[in-house]
């Protein structure tokens, strides 16, 4: 024991070490804001460049995807619980917000903040099993409330109310008690809702609860061992996303396509919503706006080479299977490669620029 | 044995513990205590129970019979989450820190148990939440400067070196204030300088934080030098148990380990 008295006197390291080490994150972290401000900027700029077509068609639909990776993403690329539900629970927010609106009548904010809270309702008792099963197993167990899901919002009229065409729509925009009929106004709401929504999954991501989520994902077991809940959390992830994809769900009907059917949240989705996450990236917030800018503009990329080199020759079946197939190539490259999708490409490349002046 | 058994201050109580797997014996009726204070090394052949035993007291196996007295209760099953709560830190053999997270987030996450915001004040920032996460982050760095591990704090962990891995596991340990830490194999694959570091944090701990530590170790001369009590186990029995002085005297310790090991090491 004597040795290391003597030793000890060395535990305090010299003031420059810590001082190096304070610097760096300082920096970075004015930088993110700073880049924050920047991107509100452009967003709010949006309807004054765009035409109503590209707010309509494509950004509105971007944001609402945006919104439902997110939901996805907290559960799956931070919780670690996979999951192939995401249709059915944004199918929850829509057929609730639709019922509040058409049954008691309440404003469209209120009824899609209820709507939200039903879903996130559903996903947490479609959560419990995760207390119990995992990866593969809990997997299938998502595909099952995806298809219970969609069978009950066809099977019981009630949720459409009775409409003979089993579809939802936007019951008048009066009811809104904000002006959505325009596309800035739609585009202004949406945007609002997603700032709103960004802003909290970024303070929860950084947050206690964050980090019990991750700290799941990487090693349950040893989540358990230092006192976290773990089966709460878990289901507290459910809760949380479904939220998320519920008031995207509703988005989606009344504020995009103005009407639908449950068709419109099929397992599809599901597998849509999962991909945005995987190419944009696992386990980061901006990768879920990377992911849906990719997935809305990538048919319209196709498209425009399809004109002006093959001056619109190609087949549009053709072209929806390079679609598809270039879809693929991708998802299964950022498994193997890159599960931290474009958003690690870009941070990757943005410390390489930063450090590419020092390497002399 | 004697200066153990008159200062009347224990902390840990192992009573007549037996635990299988299948019908195979790991641990058969062991008994031992911990006084407060002390650093207590458990020692023994590879498969000798010793990680499983540290299993057992903080609730990751449940034992077939016996009972844990720890602090003023006892128990026969403890869930891993209650352990923690009650002051039980833990390090592992095979490092079970979570990879894809910072060091600094490793050790935020020792704090859990002592969150008292819930997930809406963190959403949206409530001012409990801001003040609870910054006293977080102030005792997480104090930690970290502990164990001098501050330069490390934004690197995933995942791409640290093996022994600054263990530091961190360590870290996210100690930043729990645990009041007793269990530490299974925390020098494995190190090399000499690298021990000598971390048998010095481990004394740190130990002495001015007056933390309670079980420790497993295979480095007899470490094991020795560091602890006040060791307890030898081979075939999920004690073979010996009391100063290193004494374990080493031990013939049955001798026959079972320690003239396997390091035959010259007798003083
Ligand atoms: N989860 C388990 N399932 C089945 N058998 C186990 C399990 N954990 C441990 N054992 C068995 O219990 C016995 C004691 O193992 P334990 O890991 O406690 O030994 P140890 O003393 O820590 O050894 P080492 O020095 O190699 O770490 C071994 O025979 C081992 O195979
Ligand atoms: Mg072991």
């Amino acid at each position: 024991m004597d040795t290391h008295h003597t030793m000890n006197d060395t535990t305090i390291l010299p003031r420059t070490g810590r001082l190096d080490a304070h610097l760096a994150p300082v920096v970075i972290k004015d930088g993110k804001s700073l880049y924050a401000w920047l991107w509100l900027l452009v967003l709010a700029a949006i309807p004054w460049v765009g035409s109503e077509y590209w707010i309509n068609a494509i950004i509105i639909p971007f944001l609402i995807l945006a919104l439902a990776g997110m939901g996805l993403n907290l559960l799956t690329g931070y919780a670690g619980q996979t999951s192939l539900g995401s249709g059915g629970f944004m199918a929850v927010g829509a057929f609730a917000t639709y019922a509040f609106l058409t049954h008691l009548h309440l404003s469209f904010p209120v009824a899609i903040f209820l709507g939200g809270l039903i879903a996130a309702l559903v996903g947490l008792i479609f959560g419990l099993p995760s207390a119990k099963i995992k990866g593969f197993y809990l997997m299938v167990s998502s595909l099952a409330a995806q298809f219970l899901l969609e069978w009950v919002f066809v099977k019981f009229p009630w949720f459409y109310n009775y409409s003979s065409s089993a579809t939802i729509s936007s019951p008048s925009i009066e009811v809104f008690g904000l002006d959505i009929s325009s596309a800035q106004g739609k585009y202004y709401w949406i945007l609002g809702v997603v700032v709103l929504l960004t802003w909290i999954a970024i303070n929860l991501t950084r947050s206690q609860t964050g980090r019990n989520w991750m700290a799941i994902r990487d090693m349950d077991t040893a989540a358990a061992v230092i006192g976290i809940r773990v089966n709460h959390s878990k289901i507290l992830a459910f809760a949380v996303s479904s939220f998320y994809l519920g008031v995207a769900g509703a988005l989606w009907v009344f504020v995009y396509l103005g009407s639908a059917g449950v068709q419109s949240f099929s397992l599809q989705r599901s597998f849509q919503i999962l991909f945005i996450i995987i190419i944009g990236g696992l386990g980061s917030i901006s990768g879920n706006f990377i992911g849906a800018a990719f997935i809305t503009l990538l048919p319209l990329a196709l498209d425009f080479v399809s004109q002006t080199l093959f001056a619109g020759m190609v087949d549009a079946g053709v072209l929806q299977n390079i679609q598809k197939f270039i879809f693929g190539t991708l998802i299964i490259w950022f498994l193997i490669k890159e599960p931290e999708g474009i958003a690690r490409l870009l941070t990757n490349a943005r410390s390489r620029l930063s450090v590419w002046p020092l390497r002399f | 044995m004697t200066t153990l058994s008159h200062a009347g201050n224990i902390i840990l109580d192992v009573r007549d513990i037996s635990l299988s797997f299948q019908g195979v014996k790991a641990i058969t009726s062991l008994s031992f205590s911990v006084q407060r204070g002390e650093i207590c090394a458990l020692i023994g052949p590879n498969g000798a129970g010793k990680s499983s035993l540290l299993n057992v007291l903080n609730g990751v196996y449940t034992p077939d019979s016996g009972e844990i007295h720890y602090e003023s209760e006892h128990f026969h099953k403890v869930h891993p989450f209650q352990a923690a709560q009650r002051g039980i830190g833990r390090t592992f053999q095979n490092i079970a820190l979570f990879k894809k997270m910072s060091v600094i987030d490793n050790t935020l996450s020792g704090l859990s148990r002592h969150g008292r915001s819930n997930f809406i004040e963190h959403a949206f920032k409530l001012p409990r939440a801001r003040r609870e996460s910054a006293e977080f982050l102030e005792r997480s760095e104090a930690v970290l400067e502990f164990l001098e591990l501050q330069s490390h704090r934004y690197t995933m962990v995942g791409n640290l070196a093996y022994g600054l891995q263990k530091r961190v596991e360590l870290a996210r340990a100690l930043v729990a204030s645990p009041r007793l830490l269990l530490l299974d194999e925390p020098m494995a694959g190190m090399n000499a300088e690298e021990k000598q570091e971390m048998s010095r944090f481990i004394a740190d701990i130990n002495r001015d934080l007056g933390i309670t530590v079980v420790l497993i170790e295979h480095d007899v001369r470490v094991t020795m030098d560091l602890s006040d009590h060791v307890v030898v186990l081979d075939y999920g029995r004690k073979v010996g148990d009391g100063t290193p002085a004494e374990v080493q005297a031990n013939p049955d310790v001798i026959a079972a380990y320690l003239g396997a090991i390091t035959p010259g090491s007798v003083h």
